[in-house]
């Protein structure tokens, strides 16, 4: 059995007076204990609502969720409040995507550490600052038991995610999901954050979902990834399998729109037409169809299913055949 | 009680031991640097000292009637300045001079009454409103603005009017009364805004318990602007009490030595002795300079936009 199993999700944006809007439309996939899985989209694709759906994260108004969350066989949507607030920090962790306004301005490092350690498992403060500085240290802060003592803005954003990470691992939790956690950084301090974040995951045996609009961030990270457009998932494949041969024409056009250093010189880089619209008619058509320079007529009158075939997972009428080049297929 | 006040205690001790440099001390820092701030820091310090050594300092007694001064007191006449009277005498023969020092001490205890007693209303009310949000809010948020839409003098005099006899105690309750909405006001904001940050959000995916959630992350967080409103509240309040004593809605007792009321009676003698309404006005004008001076550096150091 997964330790996660995510089914049929959907979240549904309704407020008085407005259509309702599906933000994740029917997503499902499995986590392995021990597995990264990525999923990849880019703005209001539903990548962070689906996240923020697994934590029972969202506001209690004006949104529906239904499907079923199972994390080791117990439904998470089914739970109260108070044994939802149990299992966050101590069986889920998150980490967000900016780490200065994720930390608590006012208070110490410190008290941000072991507030989750007195939380979930029961340490009295001092026993839990001496694990505090020792996650620190686990982390990659140098002098942690200095750092204890600072205030967040004394930290540089690296440090910061360093110690959000920290908190988000204190209690060993068995899923950890991050959102973006590298998309405020720059890039050297990118590549420390995700190397750190594979050496804990494998140190640790915690699964790791990996949300980004990053595909360089899959590349280094990922076993599994999903692709989602406009709240559903459109492929879904082995990292190997989806770098080495996309097949949905939105996949392909992700990848072809990576500025390459191998490409030859005045060759231009080829992006993705046109932009995510507003209302996604999933229902009588493909949502991507509009966009894509594969569309047969049966794109814009039937919607796709998500078929399955040879351990991967495709949602189109017309993939990319294997070994199309990409500047061919996306004219600009 | 007592746990909580460990708490308190332990939090302190936290915050002591720290090497970091906190936000409160950071702005301290940036205050001390401001000319406008050390201004008001001064007046304030002078009146807050004057006002607790006053009764000490007084060269006369400023309850008794001086027969020096009584004899050459008539109808068109209220002396000036004489050997041993700094001031000359008020209306009623008594030391003008030490009544004015003593003044400040009536003006402190009123000022600083009502701002906390209102501080504290406001907290409360304000407070519940952001950490419940939802009809807790609209209730409470209605009862504000209701209060917010009787002027603040007409609110506090009609308060005053209530109680069948004045006296300082009813003019602290009615200026603290006026002052409430507005402490409720900026801490419900600022708690909804804390409500909606990233860094809650975070500690709300920590399975943090929802009391640590508002007492630790949102309250905090929010005191800012209400700490510069309590300020700046300090020389409103003190103004309004003076107004409320001037039209007589405060202690009738003569015998009190209270700027607003000394203002008052010194309005039938004003074509005698103007320096009678003078002395106790300028007192009054500086001391809410002062006030205002310190909240409004205090606003601007703990602005986060102007952090350095």
């Amino acid at each position: 059995m997964a330790l996660l199993e995510v089914r049929d999700l959907r979240v549904v944006f309704q407020r008085r007076g407005t259509e309702p809007f599906s933000a994740v439309d029917g997503v499902s996939f499995d986590v392995n204990p021990g597995q990264t899985v990525g999923l990849v989209g880019e703005s209001g694709c539903g990548k962070s609502v689906t996240s923020l759906a697994i934590m029972g994260l969202l506001p209690a108004r004006g949104n529906k969720v239904t499907g079923s969350v199972k994390f080791e066989g117990t439904d998470l949507l089914t739970l109260s409040n108070r044994e939802m607030r149990d299992r966050r920090g101590r069986d889920l962790g998150m980490v967000f995507q900016d780490p200065l306004s994720s930390l608590n301005p006012v208070i110490p490092i410190g008290l941000q550490v072991t507030e989750v350690l007195e939380r979930h498992r029961d340490m009295p403060r001092k026993k839990a600052m001496v694990e505090a500085a020792e996650l620190l240290d686990k982390v990659g802060i140098p002098d942690p038991t200095r750092r204890l003592s600072e205030y967040p803005h004394q930290l540089s954003g690296g440090m910061r995610q360093r110690a959000l990470i920290a908190i988000a691992l204190a209690c060993r939790p068995r899923l950890l999901i991050a959102d973006e956690p590298t998309t405020a950084l720059d890039v050297t301090i990118q590549a420390q954050i995700l190397a750190l974040l594979k050496e804990l995951v494998q140190d640790t045996g915690t699964a790791l979902i990996m949300i980004t609009h990053d595909l360089g961030v899959v590349a280094g990270l990922c076993d599994e990834v999903n692709v989602l457009y406009g709240g559903r998932v459109v492929e879904r494949a082995e990292r190997h399998q989806l770098f080495a041969e996309p097949r949905h024409p939105y996949t392909h056009g992700l990848l072809a729109s990576i500025p390459r250093l191998d490409a030859a010189r005045g060759e231009k880089l080829v992006p993705i037409k046109g932009s995510v619209a507003d209302n996604i008619p999933w229902d009588s058509a493909c949502a991507f169809a509009p966009r894509c320079p594969n569309a047969l007529d049966v794109c814009r009158q039937v919607t796709p299913a998500l078929e399955d075939e040879d351990r991967r997972s495709l949602r189109c009428h017309n993939p990319v055949l294997p070994g199309t080049p990409a500047a061919q297929e996306v004219p600009a | 009680m007592t746990t909580l006040l460990n708490r308190k205690k332990r939090r302190i001790d936290d915050l002591a031991e720290s090497a970091g440099t906190s936000l409160a001390a950071d702005a301290l820092k940036r205050m001390s640097r401001s000319p406008v701030a050390i201004i008001g820091g001064i007046i304030v310090s002078l009146f807050v000292l004057l006002a607790i050594v006053a009764p000490f300092i007084t060269p006369k007694d400023p309850y008794k009637r001086y027969p020096e001064l009584l004899e050459h007191s008539t109808a068109e006449f209220v002396p000036g300045p004489m050997p041993g009277f700094i001031l000359g005498s008020d209306e009623m023969g008594r030391d003008f001079f030490s009544r004015l020092l003593v003044g400040a001490q009536q003006s402190l205890i009123v000022g600083v009454g009502a701002t906390l007693i209102g501080l504290v209303l406001g907290m409360i009310i304000g407070g519940a409103a952001g950490a419940f949000g939802g009809w807790v809010d609209s209730w409470l948020m209605r009862f504000t603005d209701i209060m917010l839409s009787i002027p603040s003098l007409l609110l506090a005099i009609s308060i005053a009017a209530l109680a069948s006899r004045g006296s300082q105690t009813t003019v602290i309750i009615a200026v603290a009364v006026t002052t409430v909405p507005i402490f409720a006001r900026l801490l419900r904001g600022a708690m909804l805004a804390q409500r909606h940050s990233d860094h809650v959000l975070a500690a709300t995916a920590l399975g943090v318990k929802r009391r640590t959630i508002v007492f630790r992350h949102m309250l905090p967080n929010s005191l800012g602007p209400v700490i510069v409103q309590s300020t700046l509240t300090l020389a409103t309040s003190i103004i309004e009490a003076a107004s409320l004593s001037f039209l007589g809605l405060g202690d009738p007792n003569p015998d009190r030595a209270e700027w607003g009321l000394m203002l008052g009676i010194a309005q039938s003698r004003i074509d005698i002795k103007p320096e009678l309404a003078f002395y106790p006005a300028i007192a009054i004008i500086i001391v809410a300079l002062g006030f205002t001076l310190l909240g409004e550096s205090l606003r601007e150091a703990l602005d986060p936009k102007n952090r350095r």
